[in-house]
């Protein structure tokens, strides 16, 4: 295991030393084939095949209902909680298959670890909130084990300090951003590899956006990021990668900067400049 | 643009105002009226329920009041013909002695304690008053004796004494003295004979007949014989009974398919007729769920009529439909995005149920549980068709025994013949009933919005 690890650490290195990590990209994490979805007799995704490089953050884009949500819920199988949605094609993490029946949903979500459009803190306190992840999974050996993931967890997210005096208080008395990173700080105490983020800064003012947004660039030393938004310039500001949706479609995809300077699909261009949408 | 299409345009915006102002009159019209129909119907409703109370409670309340007589009373010995209570004896058994114990109050109970009784009438009536033992005797209630033979039984000492006893008045006694009766009736229409009247009166300026809290209201069971001791402690435990087993059974089977039809059941069509039924069966008329335990726990099972036992499954049957329909509103109204949060994290469904939805549908959930069991608690119908309207003259010491519950003995009670005495008892009966279900309301309020400040 060790040793698998270290060999793709290695890569990675030759990798950032050959390339500019902005243009280029790491090794791939996620691999989509394919992909569809239908919630009845609608379909909403036509055909998705995407690569999701690793400790980078990459961004779905496109109007809404264009099924860059749809997509992502499906990367940790949050589709299967919707009555009626069936998924076909393939996705894999790590070369494995995510829809295999041999694979338990509880250990895929603890692997990939998910933050929601609206801050949905547990009505429990704050520490409870960031334990609840490792309780479950049985992560934490003992009480001083449980209270450290929870500082780490809450530093890692940059809340610590704005809340170390009072964990004990529920999470719903924080502010809109402060949810929305505890929610973070939640998602990272399980020790997730990948992290979907869906439109994690639509519910907040533009300064708890910028917040989020600084924290994402620190999470993505660490993390796979895969993050869907309304926001073009967030886009810009944050990924390494962008993938442009429209109507159930991948339209194009590609690192960042070529999609937002120098795209190839017309309709990519058209959204960009605000044409559609 | 030129003038004339201004003074158009003008005149276009002077008309829409006009069209505007001329429909503003009847929306506030039917406004009014709908506010008007809304008070209306309040003040009706809170009308009847003052109408309600106030008429249970001012006939119910002289109830708790009771008559008593205070007599002298002598256990003479010449009227007492018995020997010394047997005392253990050396060498003699346990069951020997309790044998010739026993036998000693077979004894007691065959004197005459009627004449104890009646001579302590007379010794307190003026010198020379003029009436018959028998109406004397219709002065005190009818279990006078017991009272007095209970004394001496328990005291053999008193034999040849003469102690200050406490016993209450008769029920057409106590009719007499609060003015339950037209005081003005003819003879053959009063219940009472003339001398004991006058003699009543007599005891009343002599404070021999005093008023005191009817405890025996709340400590003894129904009595037929002895009306003003009839009590509410049988059918109070009764109901007691029956709550347990509703709380035991109907609660943790009611909210236990309400969370699996809710949150487990996949949906299909067998699932949508479950759903249904359940909603059918909430409409079912409480009567029918009576026949169906008489069919079902009686006549099958064999359980015993009467039986608190009994009638608490039948309760439950009839709550269930409640509690599933009540906890699965409430589970429906948790929001999505706490059932995302906690499978997002990884939790299996049965963790997002009983770590996230339940702890915050708790309160509802209970307040729901509690006014569905105040409700199986007033429920009168279903109980007749199981016995429970049978006469018992016991407090029911274990919910196989027979009992009755409070809503039937306030049925019972209503029907009395003794309509003067017992219309005060049943409204007295109703406002303990009442009592006992706006305490499980407060309750339920209480800890909800205790429960709801917590979350």
């Amino acid at each position: 295991m060790d040793m698998v690890a270290g060999k793709v650490k290695m890569t990675q290195q030759t990798l950032e030393s050959s390339m500019d990590p902005m243009s280029s990209l790491r090794p791939v994490r996620i691999e989509a084939r394919d992909v569809t979805v239908h919630y009845g007799a609608k379909q909403a995704l036509f055909g998705i095949s995407i690569e999701i490089p690793d400790r980078a953050v990459t961004s779905f884009i496109g109007p809404s209902g264009c099924g860059k949500s749809t997509f992502l819920r499906c990367i940790n199988r949050m589709n299967d909680t919707i009555e009626g949605a069936k998924v076909g094609g393939v996705i894999k993490l790590d070369g494995e298959d995510i829809y295999d029946s041999a694979l338990d949903v509880v250990e895929l979500r603890a692997r990939i670890g998910m933050v929601f459009q609206k801050p949905n803190p547990f009505p429990k306190s704050i520490y409870d909130n960031v334990a609840y992840g490792p309780r479950i999974h049985g992560l934490a050996s003992s009480k001083a084990d449980l209270d450290e993931i929870v500082v780490s967890s809450l530093r890692k997210a940059g809340l610590f300090e704005e809340v170390k005096d009072r964990l004990a208080e529920p999470g719903t008395g924080l502010s809109g951003g402060q949810q929305q990173r505890l929610c973070i700080a939640r998602a990272i105490a399980v020790g997730p590899e990948v992290i979907l983020m869906d439109e994690p800064c639509s519910a907040l003012d533009p300064i708890a956006t910028a917040v989020i947004e600084e924290l994402i660039d620190e999470l993505r030393e660490n993390y796979t990021i895969v993050i869907v938004t309304h926001s073009m310039q967030q886009a810009a500001r944050v990924s390494q990668k962008t993938a442009f949706f429209h109507l159930g479609n991948l339209i194009e995809e590609g690192p960042t900067e070529q999609i937002f300077t120098n795209p190839v699909n017309k309709q990519t261009q058209d959204y960009i400049m605000g044409r559609i949408g | 643009m030129t003038d004339q299409a201004l003074s158009a345009g003008q005149q276009a915006l002077a008309e829409r105002k006009q069209r505007i102002r001329a429909g503003l009159g009847r929306r506030h019209m039917t406004e009014n009226l709908f506010r008007f129909f809304g008070i209306a119907a309040i003040v009706a409703a809170l009308g009847f329920v003052a109408i309600l109370f106030i008429d249970v409670l001012s006939k119910g309340i002289p109830a708790f009041v009771q008559t008593n007589l205070r007599l002298e009373v002598t256990f003479d010995p010449e009227v007492l013909d018995i020997e010394p209570a047997p005392a253990l004896q050396e060498g003699q058994s346990q069951a020997d002695y309790r044998a010739a114990r026993l036998a000693w109050e077979r004894q007691v109970a065959m004197l005459n304690w009627n004449r104890i009784i009646e001579e302590a009438l007379r010794r307190a009536a003026p010198a020379g008053f003029e009436i018959d033992s028998r109406q004397i005797l219709s002065i005190p209630e009818t279990d006078a004796r017991h009272v007095v033979r209970a004394l001496f039984v328990a005291n053999p000492d008193l034999l040849g004494q003469t102690v200050p006893v406490d016993l209450v008045a008769s029920a057409n006694t106590d009719n007499w003295v609060k003015g339950s009766i037209n005081r003005d009736l003819g003879d053959t229409q009063q219940q009472l004979s003339a001398p004991a009247r006058a003699l009543i009166d007599h005891f009343e300026t002599e404070g021999v007949i005093t008023s005191g809290f009817a405890w025996g209201l709340f400590t003894n069971v129904d009595s037929r014989s002895a009306p003003a001791s009839a009590g509410l402690a049988g059918a109070f435990m009764g109901s007691f009974y029956m709550m347990l087993i509703v709380i035991v059974l109907a609660v943790p089977i009611g909210v236990g398919s309400a969370i699996y039809l809710e949150e487990f059941a996949p949906k299909s069509r067998f699932t949508d007729l479950i759903e249904v039924n359940i909603n059918n069966l909430a409409a079912v008329p409480s009567i029918v769920f009576g026949l169906l335990g008489a069919a079902v726990f009686i006549n099958y099972f064999k359980l015993p009529l009467s039986a608190p036992l009994a009638g608490g499954l039948v309760l439950t049957l009839m709550t269930l439909p409640t509690i599933i329909i009540a906890t699965r509103a409430a589970l429906q109204g948790v929001s999505p995005s706490l059932r995302q949060a906690a499978l997002g994290m990884g939790a299996s469904k049965t963790q997002m149920v009983f770590h996230h939805v339940l702890p915050v549908t708790f309160p509802s959930i209970l307040t729901a549980t509690i006014i569905g069991v105040a409700q199986a608690i007033g429920e009168t119908a279903p109980l007749l068709l199981i016995g429970m309207n049978a006469f018992v003259a016991s407090v029911p010491a274990t919910p196989l025994d027979q009992a009755t519950a409070l809503p039937v003995q306030i049925y019972l009670w209503q029907a009395n013949e003794n309509r003067n005495f017992f219309e005060a008892r049943t409204s007295a009966a109703i406002i303990v009933l009442l009592a006992f279900m706006i305490t499980l309301n407060a309750i339920a309020i209480f800890l909800r919005s205790r429960l709801e400040r917590r979350a």
